[in-house]
């Protein structure tokens, strides 16, 4: 549905260089206004009438799923923002340090009256380049913020060799391959790489070399986050996919962080592109397969204690 | 299928008002003999952007600024005058009259989240967890919920406010010493509601259901669970009947009335009225008899009568401009009512 506000989710470990970036979005002359949704007030450079404080409140659903978890904070203020359409463009988030990005994500599925009025346009994660590595080992948040991302801010590449550089990529990938990465120094970088990306146009996923999609079959620990990718080259059967997803995602959701992918459907000319938090999905039909463009169907799939030999043959016996 | 005549139609009472914003509150203040006639309320509609507009069509209209630009967030009605929370933190009274009245500030200036007025002249607000209570004569006393107080509402009687809250609600005396009572019930909590005769506390939750509490009247009794599901989406409007036997709620493609006569929905089915294919956002009950004002999201508004369930129209299915705000005047003879997207309009009974 078109008309929905872009909600743009910043996350990033302590230090990395969150407030840097949103100030940068926001004193930038780009003619938007946005809402801001902060956790602490008082960081932020820039005078704006829309700057609301958030508490971070999480709400389990009561329906029994323990990962089913929703940002209560989050509900009530967009709910509160959208009394006020016209008065700005777009809302961004930005979240603590040490947030999980996962209940920020599922609001936008969770709760209709959310899902109704706005869109998660991407989750945007700054990562601190010199840091990051040693974050990732001790600090979980660290790594389910990667893991969660659509678009990385690698930021403070100044203070490290290319060589560091090129293996903390390397380590980004194993996690979420399927994300935008963007080099910084001091956040700066255009606008547009970060702001309305539609982020769940997931054309990323088919950039995304071949090769590289083998890569990290190699030996993990149990409840290390991974990442796997899939390539049918052709069709799947949506008969055959739907129920499997489902399944998959019903039974292992707790362990799945991300899931998404962009599917050529059996006698479908639109191509059907899916995303999924946890055990919560949702897919659409978007624009034509091009001329030319080969029809291929892509699955990305993050997360711990993934069983990668049945995820791999259960998305292959989908195939059309 | 449900093949009902379409309703007799009362439009052409309607005096359409230009709001201009979305209306958060629809009320009717006190008389004065200035902006209306004389021993006439005054409607008046509070809106997203920070005003209030009072008077109808006919009278002449009168704008009061109360917020500016920071927003109107939360408003409710008691006593003839109409009680805001900003975005500003600010808490205002607004007379008939349009005069504004500063009754409290938030100390760190936060978004008011929600607002309660008794009868009695006290009023109370919340900004997160942070609930302030204020007595007739001004007094604040603050309290802390476990998490932010989605939802607040005075007891009929006595000065007890009702927060709901993550998990539950709190019952809370502001100017006693009495220990908050603690009613749990797990999920997120919403909107609270107190009967008229005190016994019963009503939320609406975030998982699309009611939970009520049925309070011991005397220690040796237990509070007693009413848990109302199978709503489609949340119930964001409540209205009780003016004997308070009956309960109308929003949240399903009709207006649920859960009957509260004796000891309460427990076991028993709830009334539908005004089945569509649309959502019931806002409902009111008549002040004098069992007709409720129903809004839909598609911006219709039907009056339907409990006893036999017939409908009349107030106003067609309008794109874009779902039902926000409805109220009845006092003698039940006026109702105005406020849409999404700026439009409001006053409908007159016809005698």
């Amino acid at each position: 549905m078109s008309g929905k506000i872009p909600v743009t989710v910043l996350t990033g470990y302590l230090g990395a260089g969150k407030t840097t970036l949103l100030n940068r979005i926001l004193s930038e002359p780009h003619g938007k206004k946005y809402a801001v949704i902060v956790n602490e007030f008082g960081e932020i450079g820039i005078d704006n009438d829309l700057v609301v404080g958030a508490d971070e409140e999480v709400f389990e659903m009561n329906n029994g799923c323990i990962c089913c978890t929703v940002r209560g904070d989050l509900i009530r203020i967009i709910d509160g923002l959208m009394k006020r359409k016209g008065k700005f463009d777009a809302i961004i988030v930005e979240t603590t340090g040490l947030a999980d990005p996962a209940p920020v994500a599922q609001t936008f599925f969770m709760d209709q009256d959310v899902g109704e009025r706005a869109r998660l346009d991407a989750v945007v994660t700054v990562a601190d380049a010199r840091w990051l590595l040693e974050r990732l080992v001790d600090a979980p948040e660290a790594k389910n913020q990667i893991a969660f991302a659509d678009v990385i801010v690698l930021n403070k590449i100044d203070l490290v060799t290319p060589a560091e550089l090129e293996t903390v990529e390397a380590r980004i990938r194993t996690l979420n391959p399927a994300a935008k990465l963007h080099r910084t120094t001091k956040c700066a970088l255009p606008i547009a790489d970060v702001m309305d990306r539609n982020a769940f146009d997931l054309d990323r996923i088919l950039e995304i070399e071949p090769d590289f999609l083998e890569q990290g079959h190699h030996h993990h620990h149990a409840d290390d986050i991974r990442s796997m990718s899939f390539e049918i080259k052709g069709d799947v059967d949506p008969d055959k996919f739907m129920p499997w997803i489902q399944d998959l995602t019903q039974v292992q959701g707790p362990d799945i962080l991300r899931c998404k992918g962009i599917l050529a459907f059996k006698n479908e000319p639109r191509r059907f592109v899916f995303q999924g938090v946890h055990m919560l999905l949702d897919g659409d039909l978007q624009r034509d397969w091009h001329d030319g463009e080969t029809r291929v169907s892509r699955a990305v799939f993050i997360g711990r204690n993934l069983d990668r030999d049945a995820i791999r043959k259960g998305f292959f016996a989908t195939a059309a | 299928m449900n093949l009902s005549p379409p309703p007799v139609s009362l439009t052409q009472h309607v005096a359409s008002l230009e709001a201009g914003e979305h209306v958060i509150a629809a009320a009717w203040l006190g008389a004065t003999p200035a902006l209306a006639t004389p021993a006439l309320e005054t409607p008046a509609l509070a809106l997203s952007g920070g005003a209030v507009m009072l008077g109808g069509a006919s009278a002449a209209q009168v704008r009061a600024e109360v917020h500016d630009d920071a927003g109107l967030m939360v408003a409710t009605v008691a006593n003839g005058h109409l009680f805001t929370g900003g975005g500003d933190g600010r808490i205002c009274s607004v007379a008939a009259d349009g005069r504004v009245t500063e009754l409290a500030r938030d100390a760190k200036g936060g978004w008011i989240d929600a607002i309660a007025a008794s009868a009695n002249g006290a009023v109370a607000f919340s900004v997160g967890k942070r609930v302030t209570a204020r007595d007739a004569k001004g007094h604040l006393k603050t309290f802390e919920t476990p998490s932010t107080a989605q939802g607040l509402a005075f007891a009929p009687k006595g000065y007890r406010l009702a927060m709901a809250h993550y998990n539950g609600a709190t019952l809370w005396f502001p100017n006693t010493e009495t220990p908050p009572q603690f009613l749990e019930w797990k999920g997120a909590h919403l909107d609270a509601s107190f009967s008229a005769d005190g016994r019963f506390v009503v939320t609406s939750m975030q998982e699309n259901a009611l939970h009520g509490w049925r309070l011991a009247s005397k220690p040796t009794e237990k509070v007693a669970h009413m848990r109302m599901s199978g709503y489609p989406a949340k119930t964001r409007s409540f209205s009780w009947s003016h004997d308070g036997s009956w309960l109308a709620t929003s949240g399903a493609e009709a207006v649920i009335i859960w009957p509260f006569q004796g000891d309460g929905p427990m076991g028993k089915a709830p009334r539908e009225c005004g089945v569509r294919r649309s959502k019931v956002t806002q409902v009111a009950f008549h002040p004098g008899a069992y007709v409720i004002a129903a809004g839909y999201e598609d911006g219709c508004i039907l009056l339907l009568r409990l006893t036999d369930a017939s409908e009349l129209l107030a106003r067609p299915a309008i794109k874009d401009s779902a039902v926000t705000a409805i109220s009845w005047d006092k003698a039940g003879k006026r109702l105005i009512f406020g849409c999404e997207d700026g439009q409001a309009g006053l409908l007159t009974l016809p005698a």
